[in-house]
């Protein structure tokens, strides 16, 4: 679904990501981690294609196009969606009224508002004033409504208490089709091989990683993904005990 | 009485105004034809029907509670459709009601400037609309203002009045014909909220890329009183120069201004929004949104507390969406005594990049997502306005973007 081949990304002059390779497959979900400032954001922003971020080389493949030099709005359109760290705040420009501009069926909107607790947010402007949680789960019914299969989610639980973490990982869930009920293994397999929407999340504290099931994760350290492959949540252990910069002792 | 107020105009006809360019009269000497007076509105010609629907004056009245029509300087029509409401042409007003001679130059100096000076020797059109004590009007009384031949020279003088306990609003669309460039009009417009009365003041104006435009409107407020004004100019004009100003005189009075300001090339307003608050405990409130395509615009704001305890804010955000254009915000707070709580916020800036990218990302194209952000600006929907006319005013401000693009 995403190929990102020997991305090199500078931000306001400075090369912030220097060579990362990442392939995420149809129905996977791979896991970001990172210290602060590693530039996990620089790349969510340089897959959708944010101003701010100059690709200097490399190229990013979406459902077998390159995307490199498209803008936003096109990747929009061929599918991917972002879940923001810190989104702005649009005066004027009302919930509702954005999600009637960018979902497909109208009637869905109050359903999904109702199930994030946010049908009265629907008339308040865009972030104005909104808490920490309630940015995250705004961010979620945005998502929710766009409906896109790829979807990358920038730290989707900091700032939010541990009821609303369940929440924002359920809608995950819904978003990355994991919401299905399965009881044992093989119908697990059967739901994950009917599944083709694939996420890229970044996560500090792992806590979301309680509630959604992932596949791969990464370490973005020095500009460059190391690590990969192991289970993210293993590697959330890892990197507990070894710290970034040394979590290739877990891979041996 | 009147000579001696024509004296006073005479006198003044030279004065220069405090802001704005100079205008000569001379450049508008285009000699008017009088319009006759129609009784049914339904006559009026197709085209100037949609000419005045889009300053918000619906010739069908559909949840309106009167209609007043000044083409040029004659009045063409002047009804009201719900009892204890009055709309008059004003000079008829003036004859009918003897008492009407102390509200008449009495908000608003003669000799103010050249243009009220003008104003006052041209005679007598202009609208009186009234709401009789505890009437309170369901809908709008319209009122439009229309310029219908070249180079003509309007001038207008309005008196309202929303007498005790009543509840009045008015929407003024003020236009030209659309064959009209050029030409001036003159408004003068005192008004009067009594006692308890609540009255909102809309104005509109959609004019042409030629005319100058000089507003002159003072409002009283008594105790109690609430005056709401909107004022929304969207389309390309000369020159606008006004600064309108309320006194807020009674007790717990209130004033709020609400401006919306689209700036072309070629354009330069110059408005301004003053509340003198001078009644125990009044408040008032001036918001105004300034966005320029290319053209310069003066954004002022002035609060005076002159009593202990009173409360004003002043909000003024300007967007430029071109390189070309300016946008000069001018807030003035001004405390004439202790214990006074005047506050102002100030923005200028061009729209964020973050804010565009963030809807993009929604899946809008960039056109989509800066309208969307400009309507946001702009928020004509906090003003209340009817449907119809929000809907207007926003194909308006969707069809200046397109202009520019
Ligand atoms: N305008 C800028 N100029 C220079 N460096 C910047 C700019 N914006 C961000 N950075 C730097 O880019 C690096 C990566 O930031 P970011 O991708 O947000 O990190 P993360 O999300 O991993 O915490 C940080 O060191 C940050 O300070
Ligand atoms: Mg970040």
């Amino acid at each position: 679904m995403l190929r990102v081949e020997d991305l090199h990304v500078a931000v306001g002059g400075k090369p912030i990501l220097q060579g990362v390779n990442l392939h995420i497959k149809p129905g996977e979900t791979h896991v970001l981690f990172g210290p602060n400032g590693s530039g996990k954001s620089t790349l969510l922003g340089a897959i959708i294609g944010f101003e701010r971020y100059h690709i200097t080389n490399g190229k990013i493949y979406f459902k077998g196009e390159d995307i490199t030099s498209l803008s936003v709005h096109e990747r929009a359109k061929l599918g991917i969606g972002i879940g923001f760290q810190r989104p702005p705040v649009l005066r004027g420009v009302s919930l509702g009224d954005l999600l009637k501009v960018t979902g497909s069926e109208e009637n869905k909107v109050d359903e999904l508002a109702e199930s994030l607790h946010l049908q009265s947010f629907l008339e308040r402007d865009v972030n104005d004033g909104f808490s920490g949680g309630e940015v995250k789960r705004s961010e979620m019914l945005q998502l929710l409504v766009q409906n896109p299969d790829f979807v990358l989610l920038d730290e989707p639980e900091s700032g939010v208490d541990l009821e609303n973490i369940a929440l924002i990982g359920q809608s995950i869930n819904q978003l990355l089709e994991k919401d299905g009920y399965c009881g044992d293994e093989r119908c697990r397999r059967k739901l994950k091989e009917g599944r083709n929407k694939a996420g890229l999340i970044i996560t500090h504290t792992g806590y979301i990683l309680d509630y959604v099931p992932a596949d791969l994760g990464h370490v973005l350290f020095d500009g460059k993904l190391s690590c990969t492959g192991l289970n993210p949540r293993e590697m959330l252990g890892c990197i507990q005990k070894y710290g970034y910069a040394d979590c290739t002792h877990c891979l041996a | 009485m009147q000579d001696e107020l024509r004296q006073k105009a005479q006198k003044a006809l030279d004065k220069s105004a405090s802001f704005g360019e100079e205008i000569d009269f001379n450049s508008f000497n285009a000699k008017e034809k009088v319009h006759l007076y129609l009784d049914n509105l339904v006559d009026l010609p197709d085209e100037e029907k949609k000419d005045m629907l889009i300053a918000g004056v619906d010739v069908s009245e559909k949840e309106r509670t009167g209609t007043f029509i000044q083409e040029d300087n004659s009045v063409i029509h002047a009804s009201a459709l719900q009892d204890g409401l009055e709309v008059l042409n004003i000079g008829e007003a003036l004859e009918k009601y003897d008492w009407l001679h102390d509200y008449y130059w009495n908000a608003v100096q003669i000799d103010a400037d050249k243009y009220t000076a003008k104003v006052g020797l041209e005679g007598e059109s202009g609208y009186f609309v009234r709401a009789l004590p505890g009437v309170k009007a369901v809908y709008p009384v319209q009122a439009c203002m229309f310029i219908g031949q070249e180079g003509l020279l309007q001038s207008v003088h309005n008196i309202i009045i929303a007498e005790e306990g009543s509840e009045l609003h008015l929407i003024t669309g003020c236009t030209t014909g659309r064959h009209v460039e050029s030409g001036m009009h003159i408004g003068v417009s005192e008004i009067y909220v009594k006692k308890n009365a609540k009255l909102s003041f809309t104005m509109v104006h959609s004019w042409a890329e030629e005319v100058a435009v000089r507003p002159r409107t003072v409002t009283v407020v008594d105790d109690g009183g609430v005056f709401l004004s909107n004022y929304v100019c969207m389309r390309p004009a000369r020159t606008v120069q006004m600064y309108p100003t309320t006194y807020l005189k009674g007790q717990g009075s209130v004033a709020r201004y609400h401006s919306v300001l689209v700036g072309h090339p070629n354009t330069d307003l110059d408005v301004g929004s003053r509340v003198v608050l001078q009644g125990e405990g009044s408040r008032a409130e001036i918001i105004a949104r300034s966005l320029t395509r290319g053209g310069r615009i003066v954004n002022r704001g002035h609060l005076v507390g002159e009593q202990e305890g009173v409360k004003g804010h002043l909000e003024c955000r300007g967007l430029m969406l071109s390189p070309e254009g300016v946008i000069y915000a001018v807030p003035e707070l001004e405390a004439r005594v202790d214990g006074v709580e005047l506050s102002h916020e100030a923005a200028v800036g061009k729209i964020d990049q973050e804010e565009i990218e963030y809807l993009m990302a929604r899946g809008l194209s960039e056109d989509e997502a800066t309208a969307m952000i400009v309507r946001g600006f702009l928020n004509v929907k906090v003003m209340g306005l009817p449907e119809e006319l929000e809907a207007e005013v926003q194909k308006a401000i969707a069809l200046s973007d397109e202009s520019t693009l």
